[in-house]
């Protein structure tokens, strides 16, 4: 069968058409760049979307602090992401980078700040 | 349990409640004023046009017609005592064609008749030489130079904040809801449960003028809602005119005109509507369509794209057409109903008849000693200083109180030491700040500054941020706070 | 309290932030940027999702990475940043220019400097701008005012959402909000194709079922304490609503996402000319506008897609400054850029003969097999791209590596294949 998408890696958001079965790709075609190709293969079966958010952050001069997946999680995991998220406090002093929850609700990934917390 | 006896009780808060709470208290006299909204003005008096009529509309054998010029005439006094955003550029009634013309010289003899000075008559040539904006089709027009433009909230914050400085007690939020009649006058009961005695009602309840008269069993007027839409010009689109230009009128209505706001915009309106509801102020495509059909015939230079913001008055238009101003079948009961235009410009005049009538009635006037015509909490506004470029005088005010360093609207010019002066002076609502300030108003309508003043009002009254609201409850700006378990 | 300075950058967005870096590494010291916010970054603060940076970092970072990234490039180059400071007027003393900066720990500070370089980016278009009928209640804000109530200080307007405008900012709204509990009923938007990235339409609604109304507006905003809901109307072809077909919209915050303005008051006090299409200023090819010493780049000049071709422009402002500092103004012959054949805009407005120039643009409607041409009025042509398709959300970059001798002016243009 053909499933019709958008590849959400850059900008540009190719069109991409993708003739597949249950569990394999026949072809792939639309993509600009290999990264699209692989972008298609993943979507059809496996889609994952990174999750951004924010943390509730203490001791720092900021309210909240932005954090995001350390790579994309499975799309039907989005929520708990974020679920699992409004749990965790982030405690100053923090960089950029650092990593607030590993394993984030079972995803393998991790939950880590995209902006430093400074005292 | 009372929680007040007063002397005086007026109901309503907007330019007829407030400059009859100011006059009274001249007076060593116990007066209350109670808003039914969460800051004075916020019923129909917000969204008033701003003129201060020269008085030639209105024909003489009325209230409007006799009030209205004695209270433009006033004016003066009250802008030096109190000092709220008032200017007299004048006004322009404009012709198109001889019939119009005519028209012009009715309102001119009528004008006369109501002693409204200094009138004259303009040729075209004349009336373009005052105005080059103008269409220059017109004819004639006109003019009267007493006419001004003043801040309606400004103007009622001022008669309020003096009144309570000589000792009127303000209460808001405060809707009556029950009046009953005593040996020496009525008991007051408000939706809040508070409990007032008081020997006088003076009822300026605006477009709720006639459900407050039936509270005591007086039914012989009706509040018919007269809507009026109004839009408010980038101020980037320059002043385009110096005085208030009128077209010639219609049965219902002054007409749309064009005004020079006293705060700089230009703006254009009002419709005029009647309607069912007391609760309808959305504009509508036809209005605008209207306002700016009216606007551009007389100013060819308005756009509608020029639009930053609109808003909606309804005029508290009682049976009649008139103002109702007097005792009534019930001993203490004032009504100051359908106060309509020119009311804002016969307030002063109002509230001097309104004591006239209370002293009649039996009310004892004794001047009080410490009564002062001046006395307000007053804070230094920066953006005077910044539009003509005084930066030596704004840098001092800066060095005196850093806080007038930390810009908070930059589209108005309004920092964080004015919106901290407003709050305490109990504004505590986004409207009501952006009244007190102008914060909010400008180009990008609130959107860098809204954040901040939230933050400041939070600060100031310790009101969670998740209750502070655009004008009361029910319009808190982001009811939902996330870190209080609002999260998912 | 007075500073004399080489350059003062007001704003310290990506523009502001870039521009300093790029007139640090051209030998300027003596700058400074003016920021009114306590930290510096601009919007990109409250842009907390992903999407920047590919370009210019090859990595996909979030907003504040992306910011991050360039101030602590900027302080490794020590490069001075006043923070809650607020330019408030900018006067034009001929080789200088004076901007006085409000700000509470300085008191106001006029600042004195050869250079200044205009980086305010851009404000969102509101209600009132719109003139969207109805009444005025809570709930209805600009979708970038409620970004940062909610990532910034963790505050929703509502729970039941209606977006109007398709452009990024909403529908990266429409995801934010859902992810945090509310429900997004639909977005809606005036034109016939959505206003935002294609990516977005996907991971922001289609991953959310949120339906998307095109050729749709809102006709009127009811409720008076707070929006109860809003009425929706298709557009017929000639963008007037049809009530009649239309539908209503519970729901307690509508948010708008109806574009951008170039946040140009400032500009303006300075006497700078604004072109109308834009609403930016009008530049030449080095970024400097009708006011010399006074330059732009970023959202200020024109509103753009990417964070990165921010940065890019303002690099090449910076050093356009560094250089207008050590030699004046250009002084070769320039020549006008016109906008011709579904181009909306180009800019800049005019271009040096005998030297390099980047146009950028955008066309003025959705087009299919098109060629982007830059062609001299001598017929020349300079410049030629196949393009199987081109949005008006999309900016396009032209680099032309001369402009040749004896041109007069030069034309960008949109030209469909099939009539060639």
């Amino acid at each position: 069968m053909r499933t019709e998408l958008i590849c959400l890696n850059c900008p540009l958001g190719c069109e991409i058409a993708v003739e597949h079965d249950d569990k394999t790709i026949v072809s792939v075609s639309g993509n600009h760049c290999k990264r699209g190709a692989a972008y298609a293969e993943q979507e059809v079966f496996n889609p994952e979307r990174t999750v951004t958010t924010t943390v509730r952050a203490e001791g720092g001069t900021l309210e909240l602090l932005p954090v995001k997946t350390s790579r994309p999680v499975p799309k039907a995991m989005t929520f708990k992401v974020v679920a699992a998220a409004s749990a965790v406090t982030a405690k100053a002093p923090l960089k950029r980078g650092d990593v607030l929850l590993s394993d984030v609700a079972g995803t393998g990934a991790d939950l880590v700040a995209t902006r430093g917390l400074e005292v | 349990m009372t929680d007040g006896k007063f002397d005086v009780l007026i109901v309503g808060a907007g330019v007829a409640g407030a400059a009859v709470a100011r006059r009274l208290s001249r007076y060593r006299l116990d007066v209350a004023v109670l808003e039914k909204e969460v800051d004075v003005s916020f019923g129909v008096s917000k969204a008033n046009s701003g003129i201060v009529h020269a008085g030639f509309h209105d024909v003489p054998e009325t209230l409007k017609g006799k009030l209205c010029q004695t209270g433009n005439r006033m004016f003066s006094q009250l802008h030096e005592e109190l000092d709220f955003p008032f200017e007299r550029h004048g006004e322009l009634m404009v012709a198109f064609d001889e019939d119009e013309l005519r028209t012009l010289q009715t309102y001119h003899r009528r004008g006369l008749q109501n002693h409204v000075p200094f009138m004259e008559m303009l040729g075209p040539d004349r009336v373009l030489e005052l105005e080059p904006n103008l269409n220059p089709d017109i004819v004639g027009a006109l003019h009267a130079p007493t006419a001004g433009v003043v801040c309606p909230y400004e103007y009622c914050f001022a008669l309020i904040g003096n009144a309570v400085k000589n000792g009127v007690k303000l209460f808001t939020s405060q809707k009556v809801t029950w009046i009953g009649r005593t040996d020496d006058g009525f008991r007051v009961e408000t939706e809040a449960g508070l409990k007032f005695k008081t020997r006088f009602v003076v009822n300026a309840a605006g477009l709720h003028a006639d459900e407050i008269a039936k509270l005591v069993g007086l039914t012989d007027f009706k509040i018919i809602p007269r809507k009026g839409e109004e839009y408010l010009l980038d101020r980037r689109v320059g002043s385009l005119v110096r005085k208030v230009l009128f077209p010639v009128p219609t049965p219902s209505s002054k007409g749309m005109l064009v005004i020079p706001t006293v705060d700089g915009p230009v703006m254009v309106g009002p419709t005029a509507e009647n309607i069912d509801r007391r609760d309808d102020f959305s504009t509508t495509r036809e209005g605008l369509k209207q306002v700016f059909a009216h606007a551009q015939r007389m100013v060819p230079a308005i756009r509608s794209s020029d639009a930053i913001t609109s808003f909606v008055g309804l005029r508290p238009v009682a049976t009649g057409d008139d103002f109702i101003i007097g005792p009534t079948k019930v001993p203490g009961f004032i009504n100051v109903a359908g106060i309509q235009s020119p009311g804002l410009t016969a307030s002063p005049a109002i509230a001097e008849l309104v004591k006239d009538i209370l002293l009649k009635e039996g009310l004892r006037l004794e001047e009080n000693p410490a009564y002062d015509p001046r006395a307000r909490d007053k804070f230094v506004k920066i953006r005077g200083l910044v539009e003509v470029r005084d930066f030596a005088a704004l840098g001092q005010v800066v060095a005196a109180d850093p806080d007038y360093g930390k810009l908070v609207c930059r589209c108005e010019n309004v920092t964080e030491a004015e919106i901290r002066a407003a709050v305490r002076a109990g504004h505590h609502t986004l409207d009501g700040v952006k009244f007190a300030t102008r914060a909010g108003t400008g180009r990008c309508q609130g959107g860098f500054c809204g954040s901040r003043v939230m933050r400041i009002i939070h600060e100031e009254t310790g009101i969670p941020i998740e209750q502070i609201s655009k004008k009361g409850p029910g319009s808190e700006i982001t009811p939902i706070p996330l870190l209080k378990g609002g999260r998912r | 309290m007075n500073r004399s300075v080489d350059v003062l950058i007001i704003g310290g967005g990506p523009a502001g932030l870039a521009a300093a870096l790029a007139l640090k590494e051209a030998g300027v010291e003596n700058l400074l940027i003016a920021e009114r916010e306590e930290t510096a970054g601009g919007i990109l603060i409250q842009c907390i999702h992903n999407g920047f940076g590919l370009q210019r970092f090859k990595e996909e970072l979030t907003g504040p990475e992306y910011a991050e990234r360039f101030l602590e490039l900027a302080r490794g180059k020590n490069i001075e940043i006043e923070p809650n400071a607020c330019a408030i007027d900018i006067i034009d003393h001929g080789a200088t220019k004076l901007v006085p900066l409000l700000s509470a720990a300085r008191g106001l500070m006029l600042v004195e400097a050869r250079a200044v370089v205009l980086a305010m980016g851009c404000r969102e278009r509101n209600r009132g701008n719109i003139n969207i009928p109805g009444s005025r209640p809570a709930g209805v804000m600009t979708a970038g005012a409620a970004q940062k109530m909610i990532n910034l200080h963790g505050y929703m307007p509502g729970k039941e959402v209606v977006i109007l405008g398709s452009g990024d900012i909403g529908l990266i709204m429409a995801r934010r909000m859902t992810w945090e509990g509310a429900h997004v009923k639909a977005v809606i938007e005036a034109q016939p194709h959505p206003g935002g990235l294609n990516r977005n339409i996907v991971q922001c609604l289609k991953d959310f079922h949120i339906p998307l109304h095109l050729s749709h507006t809102i006709t009127r905003i009811n409720g008076n304490h707070r929006v109860e809901s809003v009425d929706v109307a298709p557009l017929d072809a000639g963008q007037e609503p049809r009530p009649a077909d239309g539908f209503n919209l519970t729901c307690d915050c509508l948010l708008l996402s109806v574009g951008l303005i170039p946040e140009n008051e400032l500009s303006l006090k300075a006497g700078v000319k604004l072109d109308r299409v834009t609403g930016g200023p009008l530049v030449d090819s080095s970024l400097m506008t009708s006011v010399p010493g006074v330059f732009a780049c970023g959202n200020v000049l024109h509103v753009h897609d990417l964070a990165d071709w921010v940065s890019e422009e303002a690099d090449h402002c910076g050093a356009a400054v560094a250089a207008f500092l050590r030699d004046g103004p250009p002084r070769g012959k320039t020549i006008p850029v016109r906008a011709g054949n579904l181009v909306r805009y180009a800019l800049p407005a005019t271009v040096e003969v005998g030297k390099p120039a980047r146009i950028s643009l955008r066309s003025i409607a959705p087009a299919e097999q098109v060629t982007l041409q830059a062609v001299a009025d001598t017929g020349a042509v300079l410049y030629s791209k196949k393009l199987r398709v081109v949005y008006p959300s999309v900016m396009q970059r032209v680099e032309l590596e001369n402009i040749p001798e004896g041109v007069a002016s030069v034309e960008l243009s949109f030209v469909k294949e099939d009539s060639k």
